[in-house]
């Protein structure tokens, strides 16, 4: 019957746009190419403060995300907080004595980990630990420490 | 198991139905032969319709029991209902065609579902049953472009499509001109006595049925009042079944719904 | 007083009543799945007056939703000097809450009201039970080829608001608003979690798919066979599924994304 093939075309039609919007979601919207899902080396850094990072914030270098944070823990002996990135295992040649800072984008923006590689002939592997690190700038602190001095120049 | 071909192909005992505490059935027997037209007659709201939905396994009754061909309806399980009910047909009353197909495939629907025939011999059978209610030409229209009488014709060629052993008739005269009327009680009869089928017709058009019935019970108030030819029921002594047959106005059934007395009922003030 | 005890009680027995018959219709149609893989072309016919009679609706909804969510958006976000991040307010709200939800309300509209009438006429009309006198079931027969199709259909129409919204916000935010393109799509996809968002929105589509489609059939196959009863089911149908969908949103909403 006529009828009876236009009806399947019209529903080939229908189930491949939406699926094709699907595979744009999941593609160009959710970016699953790029994504890095717990597929990584882990290596753990220490800070003093994380200020508000959370977990899944990207980790990069240059400005190049490599990463993303896959867990954030509590030391009770140190009382410094562990942090564990997981790195994209096709950049394996980042030096073991590579300094982690934790960035703030722009000034309302989320809080991110950013990596300054070393001079280091090791590289990182999995379960390394990260050991220069740098704490999270906190805009109150920032803020205190600014007063504080302006009130110090005062005084003089 | 298969009973003897003199043994009625339907019989009903003891039926007790209730809608909530009104009493459709109040214990009916009910014997119907095989290879006659059975007509079941009774004012409309006495439960004609339920009773064929009982004996279809449809409805199920709160006491008594309802063997069709030797077998206990409401004991079947489901399987078996639905193989019983593959030899039995139905007419309903608005034909009940599938909207959405046309008169061919309505037809052919029970050949497909329940045969594996191949489509040239199903398009035979679809043509052949189609003749047999005179609307062969008929068979691309959809089943909204059909009249109510040619409606029920092609329901009819459907109920027989399978051939059935019965064909239960759910008020197959109400609401039709008097030349569709006159095809479909030719239509009942002649169908009846070519495929030694047994038919069973409710319905409360009088002369109609009783021009083609070979027995007729009335019922009225959840029993059976009185059965026998319809020769026999047209002179019968019982007031009741008089009124009834020859549709006078008043007699033990009152024209007059129960109230109070007419004068009292003006003279009052509220509605 | 007692009167009014007796009749609260009534109500919450017809309430709990109809729960029971709805969710024995469930069990009925999901027992005909099996009987349906033997024959496709049923549920392809219901697909197409389910899902395909749905696109033009949903998609020019989907379109103007997010053209609407990029020109607000960029109002609000531009002054906080963050337009770039459009992208992934759009994204975010449409994947996450408008796909589904708006979808899911489009579909109790435009497919549950068809399907309940469409079945509360057929039993009118005695063809429900016409096929079963057929010994046809007209559970497996009739209901459970336009269940599965609402169940396929809805996370497709889902995902094609989400994605034509995205488009329709692209459009607004960077043709006509002047958000930098790469800026809209990497903030975006930066943002945008494939397990988060893209696959908590499929699953809550699906969810809604089911309870509509349900909501449809059980209100045309438990309606009063009346025309008054049949337009009662269907206003009944686009009420009861779009509450169930909102307030199913927010458990879900806050199973998913609750912690």
């Amino acid at each position: 019957m006529v009828q009876n093939r236009s009806v399947e075309l019209l529903v080939g039609v229908f189930m491949a746009a939406g699926l094709v919007a699907l595979f744009f979601l999941a593609m160009q919207v959710g970016n699953l190419s790029a994504s890095t899902n717990g597929e990584g080396y882990l290596v753990t850094a220490r800070f003093d403060n994380i200020g508000s990072l959370k977990e899944k914030a990207p980790v990069t270098m240059a400005g190049v995300r490599v990463g993303r944070v896959s867990a954030i823990g509590f030391d009770q002996a140190t009382y410094e907080a562990v942090v564990t990135l997981s790195i994209d295992p096709k950049y394996v040649t980042i030096p073991d004595d590579t300094f982690a800072k934790i960035f703030t984008a722009g000034l309302l923006g989320e809080q991110y980990v950013g990596l300054d590689p070393g001079g280091s002939e090791e590289y990182l592997k999995h379960g390394d630990q990260l050991a220069l690190t740098q704490s999270a700038l906190v805009l109150e602190e920032i803020i205190g420490q600014f007063l504080f001095s302006k009130a110090e120049e005062g005084v003089e | 198991m298969p009973e003897t071909s003199d043994e009625p192909l339907i019989k009903i005992r003891g039926l007790k139905f209730f809608r909530g505490d009104r009493a459709i059935f109040d214990g009916v027997d009910i014997d119907i032969q095989r290879g006659k037209v059975t007509a079941i007659m009774g004012p409309s709201g006495t439960g004609k319709t339920t009773l064929l939905k009982l004996i279809g396994g449809q409805l199920r009754p709160q006491a008594g029991t309802i063997h069709v061909d030797g077998q206990d309806v409401h004991k079947l399980g489901t399987r078996d209902l639905y193989r019983l009910r593959m030899r039995m047909g139905m007419l309903f009353q608005s034909g009940a065609l599938l909207t959405d197909i046309n008169v061919y495939d309505n037809v052919a629907y029970p050949l497909r579902e329940h045969t594996k025939l191949p489509e040239a011999m199903i398009r035979k059978i679809v043509l052949l049953k189609l003749e047999a209610v005179g609307l062969r030409g008929a068979r691309h229209l959809m089943p909204s472009e059909l009249s109510g009488g040619m409606a029920r014709r092609v329901a009819l060629a459907r109920a027989v499509a399978l051939d059935p052993m019965m064909i239960m008739y759910d008020e197959p005269f109400t609401g039709q001109d008097p030349i569709s009327m006159g095809v479909l009680v030719q239509l009942i009869r002649s169908l009846n006595d070519a495929s030694r089928l047994t038919s069973i017709v409710v319905s409360h058009d009088v002369h109609e049925t009783a021009a083609i019935a070979d027995e007729i019970y009335v019922i009225a108030h959840g029993q059976v009042m009185e059965h026998g030819e319809p020769k026999v029921m047209m002179d019968s002594g019982e007031e009741w079944t008089r009124q009834f047959m020859h549709g006078l106005a008043d007699g033990p059934v009152h024209f007059h719904y129960p109230a109070d007395h007419l004068e009292q009922d003006l003279m009052e003030k509220r509605c | 007083m007692l009167e009014q005890v007796v009749r609260l009680g009534r109500a919450g027995i017809g309430i709990i009543e109809r729960l029971g018959r709805g969710h024995l219709l469930l069990w009925h149609i999901l027992g005909g799945l099996g009987a349906l893989s033997v024959r496709p072309g049923l549920l392809i016919r219901q697909i197409y007056s389910v899902g395909v009679h749905s696109m033009l609706i949903v998609g020019v909804s989907g379109t103007f939703v997010g053209m609407v969510l990029a020109l607000q958006g960029f109002y609000i976000l531009s002054q906080f000097g963050a337009e770039q991040t459009l992208g992934v307010m759009v994204a975010a709200s449409l994947v996450r809450e408008l796909g589904p939800v708006v979808a899911a309300l489009l579909f109790a509209g435009r497919v549950g009201s068809a399907l309940t009438a469409e079945i509360g006429l057929m039993k009118a009309t005695e063809q429900l039970s016409g096929l079963e006198m057929m010994a046809v079931n007209p559970v497996k027969r009739v209901l459970t080829p336009r269940f599965l199709a609402g169940f396929i259909s809805m996370p497709l129409l889902a995902a094609l608001f989400s994605a034509l919204g995205v488009l329709g916000g692209f459009f607004v935010g960077v043709g006509l608003l002047g958000v930098d393109e790469g800026a809209f799509w990497s903030q975006m996809q930066a943002k945008i979690d494939l397990h988060e968002d893209v696959y908590n929105g499929v699953i809550k589509s699906l969810v809604f798919g089911v309870v509509c489609t349900w909501i449809a059939l059980f209100q045309g196959y438990d309606a009063t066979p009346t025309s008054e009863g049949v337009s009662r089911a269907t206003t009944r149908t686009v009420v009861h599924s779009s509450l169930a969908v909102l307030g199913l949103d927010f458990v879900l909403t806050a199973l998913m994304f609750g912690d």
